[in-house]
């Protein structure tokens, strides 16, 4: 690809929004210096769609620590080391260090085959000790009790002989609470590479057998079809099947808020209490799931917010009333799965690549439980039970007026709020006031208003010359960027009424737009419209009952809404770069889960 | 198999010494149960009667002036008229001037080896048994056409070891026809079948005249995973004396609009699947459909290109699965 084709900007030339160049959210390590314009820049619109909250920047921290660990100093990943990022108007960048010297790639390659090698030998067994350290660790965060500063110490100090303070346990446990997020992120990645390596090698093989095969038939091969993150929606189709054998059906009006729903069917007795035990059971652990994927600390957790999953079970309801069948039809669809690989396999030209493979379909369906599955637990459970855990934090900096209101503790880098904590565990020692109402206030609203500010740029796909090619097999199957979709979103977005991105799940549909920014619309989508998002995340999928088809800005073939899209047989484009800006709500389109294509029809 | 004509019907794959490789493989597809335009074939006995005969030289001009053997004009035309009178209450009653292609079918034509594709000659729209039989001797005349005779020698084929079968069958009236390859013909991907169709006969597209629609269409998924509607400005269609074929421009209309609709594309996929299944390998087939929707296959012989090539690509199995990850991450990809 020729550079002086493109136009993305340099690093150095992307200005501050108008009206925040005085404010730094961001540690210095995030900031783009002179050194930064020589090197190419991904926007990662896919978990950062929109500006992050200081706070949260911790969800590109930990992930990079930990994905960079794995690459360079545990595994030794041969070809591409960890991942730099960058944060600019509230917008994540990112580059992979790619390995370039032979000798080194054979250097390391000798170490990773010992290491990722041990890992494929022994999968089942430490997938099964992954599970476990999962479940330890949900434990260790649920435990993390916030000390409540009362005046006079627990007499246990004295008596217990303890010596401990309860100003030390303030500090400890905010530091245990964010190793435990930064744990969770350790344990995400590790599996996760060498799950996606099982992929890659297998689409790489595949793309040299059939040329024209395309990701999503490649997916559809590898996918399997009963796996966790299905599992919340399906509880609600279970519990709307309920509903209405119970005869309790009629407190599901749409319109009608969760907790009206919720005191109707308390107020009853009977067979709404059997209803209201099968709730409480399925939400534990299943209304885990976030709404979100686990980057923003406002992406609640279902049983935080019950307002999506109860409007879907609305929905649902009335689907069972008309006599609709609710059920995945879970066997058809690995039927499905099955006959594809098998005349694919049936199409290859010799014995040894039929065996060749079987290897590697093999060990994809070896390694795809954990890909799939780790999301419920990492990105959903996980997530959203650390950021509830640093609400209790910020109440307790509330209640001592450091700000106004518990969530403007998402306003303070995370070392921020360790440095809040010792100025309140300073000042609940000396007996004086704390700085911080001084402080904070000020600061905060300074914040909010540079994250609405920041919310209305518009961030470049890229930054920087672009690469003769993309060759990093791991960016690409995430990201779903190649030379071709780079070359197709440094077109201007304004010209011609189509927009390419990956046909995700096949089909031709037309309908009206409903764009969708962030997940606090998402309740406003209405039966039969086109979802228009810049990323869906994987607790959308009851909103994909009732949607037409899924557009999206950012997602690759492999991404969870491709999966869900194909599951519920919604033609779907993913990766289009622009759909959110292009397309206003209201607009009719026609859209083309094939061939990739978005034609806007007004 | 003897005598001077045999039915498509009672042809296999086998009688190629006989019925030519063309024949053959309509009688073939005849048998597996794919829709051709009916027809006989005049076999390679009756060519060698008509060219073995006393003082008759191998030369084209010579043949094309020389007779036919009494024995062969009447068994052709007695079932040319058989064919007129099966056609009767379709075609113009009791006419007996069914419109048919006279085609030739050498022994060495269309093997998988050897790609012989236009080399010999091919009459499209003939009318009456006296057009028929002249049709017949220029045909076998043709196997000693220049082009044809230096192909030979660039293959080292024997002179006298080639004979030629010729196909007479009914002619399709298409309403748009064209080649259908069951692998990629760009890439050789065996997972597609690729479909170029046109308006008018297939002969606009085989010939290189006019650039066809391009449907690729996956053949496990079915899904269309590519089209292409080009400009089609021209198509071939039959002259208006009723014998011969001219060229006219595509009404504007329809020139950029889908020569084939979806479930013509998907019928002639399935097609496509079911003679590649029954001869055991990837096939490049000509096809036409009718006005009313009804698709006949042409003709349709072993695809050469890429078959050929799939023997370099080989890749082994390993002694353990992920031993294919930790080559591919370590940029030591087969």
């Amino acid at each position: 690809m020729d550079t002086q084709t493109t136009n993305f900007p340099l690093p150095s030339e992307v200005r501050a929004a108008p009206g925040t160049e005085q404010t730094e959210l961001y540690p210095y390590f995030t900031r783009f210096g002179p050194e930064d314009d020589g090197r190419f820049w991904f926007y990662n619109g896919m978990h950062f769609p929109e500006p992050i909250p200081a706070f949260d920047a911790i969800t590109a921290e930990a992930p990079y620590m930990s994905l960079g660990a794995y690459n360079t100093r545990v595994f030794a990943v041969p070809t591409v080391l960890g991942i730099d990022h960058r944060i600019v108007n509230g917008r994540v960048y990112i580059i992979a260090v790619p390995v370039t010297d032979p000798a080194e790639i054979d250097r390391r390659l000798a170490v990773f085959q010992e290491r990722a090698g041990y890992y494929f030998t022994n999968w089942d067994r430490l997938y099964a000790q992954w599970n476990g350290k999962i479940q330890a660790l949900l434990g260790d965060i649920a435990a993390i009790e916030v000390p409540a500063l009362p005046e006079f110490d627990d007499a246990r100090v004295v008596t217990a002989g303890e010596g401990i303070a309860q100003n030390f346990y303030l500090i400890e446990r905010f530091h245990t609470c964010v190793e435990a997020m930064l744990k969770m992120w350790q344990y995400h990645f590790e599996f996760l590479v060498l799950g996606y390596g099982a992929y890659l090698t297998f689409f790489d093989f595949c793309k040299k057998a059939f040329p024209e095969i395309s990701v999503q038939t490649m997916a559809r091969m590898v996918a399997g079809v009963d796996t966790l993150m299905m599992r919340p929606d399906d509880e609600l189709k279970k519990l709307a099947v309920l509903a209405v054998e119970q005869g309790v059906d009629g407190a599901f009006v749409r319109g009608r808020s969760a907790a009206d729903i919720l005191s109707d069917l308390g107020s009853r007795n009977g067979s709404a209490r059997l209803w209201l035990e099968a709730f409480a059971k399925a939400r534990e652990p299943w209304f885990n799931i976030s709404t979100g994927d686990g980057f923003y600390h406002h992406h609640r957790a279902w049983n935080d917010d019950l307002s999506l999953p109860f409007s879907a079970m609305v929905d649902y309801v009335a689907d069972v009333r008309a006599g609709k069948s609710l059920a995945r039809p879970t066997e058809r669809l690995k039927d499905e799965r099955e006959r594809i690989a098998a005349e694919y396999r049936a199409l290859l030209p010799s014995d040894d690549e039929r065996a060749v493979f079987d290897q590697m379909l093999g060990l994809c369906h070896l390694v795809f439980p954990y890909v799939e599955d780790h999301k419920f637990y990492c990105e959903n459970w996980i997530a959203t039970a650390f950021f509830n855990k640093v609400r209790e934090f910020g109440a307790l900096l509330a209640r001592h007026g450091f700000f106004a209101d518990t969530e403007d503790v998402f306003q303070l880098h995370h070392t921020e709020v360790s440095l809040a904590l010792s100025d309140l565990a300073l000042a609940w020692a000396s007996g004086s006031p704390p700085r911080g109402p001084g402080h904070w206030p000020a600061i905060v609203a300074e914040r909010k208003r540079v994250l609405a500010v920041y919310a209305d740029w518009a961030p470049p796909p890229a930054l920087g010359p672009v690469p003769e090619n993309i060759s990093d097999p791991l960016l690409l199957m995430l990201w779903g960027i190649t030379s071709e979709q780079l070359q197709a979103w440094s077109e201007p977005p304004g010209t011609g009424n189509t927009l390419r991105g990956f046909g995700a799940s096949p089909g031709i549909v037309e309908g009206v737009a409903h764009v969708v920014r962030s997940v606090d619309e998402i309740s406003t989508i209405r039966e039969g419209e086109i979802l228009v998002c810049p990323v869906t995340a994987p607790s959308w999928a009851p909103i994909f009952g009732k949607i037409k088809a899924a557009v999206s800005d950012i997602g690759g073939a492999m991404s969870h809404a491709a999966i869900v899209a194909r599951e519920y047989g919604l033609p779907a484009v993913v990766g289009t770069g622009h759909a959110t800006k292009r397309i206003v709500t209201g607009q009719r389109l026609r859209v083309d889960g094939t061939s990739g294509v978005v034609t806007i029809l007004d | 198999m003897g005598g001077h004509i045999v039915w498509f019907d009672a042809v296999a794959i086998g009688d190629r010494p006989q019925v030519g490789g063309k024949g053959a493989s309509l009688g073939e597809l005849c048998r597996a149960g794919i829709e051709v335009p009916p027809g006989f074939i005049v076999t390679t006995d009756a060519f060698r009667d008509f060219v073995d005969r006393e003082g008759t030289r191998r030369e084209r001009e010579a043949l094309e002036a020389a007779a036919i053997p009494e024995t062969v004009a009447s068994a052709v035309t007695r079932a040319y008229e058989a064919l007129c009178d099966e056609a009767d209450g379709e075609a113009s009653a009791g006419a007996r001037d069914l419109p048919v292609a006279v085609r030739s079918s050498a022994t060495s034509e269309d093997a998988a080896d050897a790609s012989f594709a236009g080399l010999q000659d091919t009459y499209l729209w003939v009318r009456g048994s006296a057009d028929v039989l002249a049709a017949l001797r220029r045909c076998w005349a043709s196997l000693y056409s220049e082009p044809a005779v230096a192909y030979r020698e660039r293959l080292a084929l024997q002179d006298d070891g080639v004979a030629m079968g010729v196909v007479i069958q009914r002619m399709v009236n298409p309403r748009a026809a064209g080649v259908m390859f069951t692998r990629s013909p760009q890439s050789g991907d065996p997972s597609v079948v690729a479909i170029c169709a046109s308006y008018g006969l297939g002969s606009a597209v085989v010939g290189g005249e006019v650039t066809p629609d391009e449907f690729v269409v996956n053949k496990v998924t079915g899904l269309v995973q590519k089209t292409t509607i080009s400009d089609k400005a021209l198509r071939h269609v039959p002259s208006d004396d009723g014998s011969g074929t001219r060229e006219e421009p595509v009404p504007e209309e329809l020139r950029s609009q889908p020569a084939l609709g979806a479930d013509e594309v998907r019928a002639l996929t399935e097609i496509g699947r079911r003679i590649e299944k029954h001869y055991g390998c990837a096939q490049d087939i000509e096809w036409a459909v009718d006005a009313g929707g009804r698709i006949f296959v042409l003709q349709s012989r072993p695809e050469t290109v890429w078959s050929a090539r799939d023997r370099a690509t080989a890749a082994t199995p390993k002694a353990k699965s992920f031993d294919h990850v930790l080559s591919f991450f370590g940029n030591k990809r087969e």
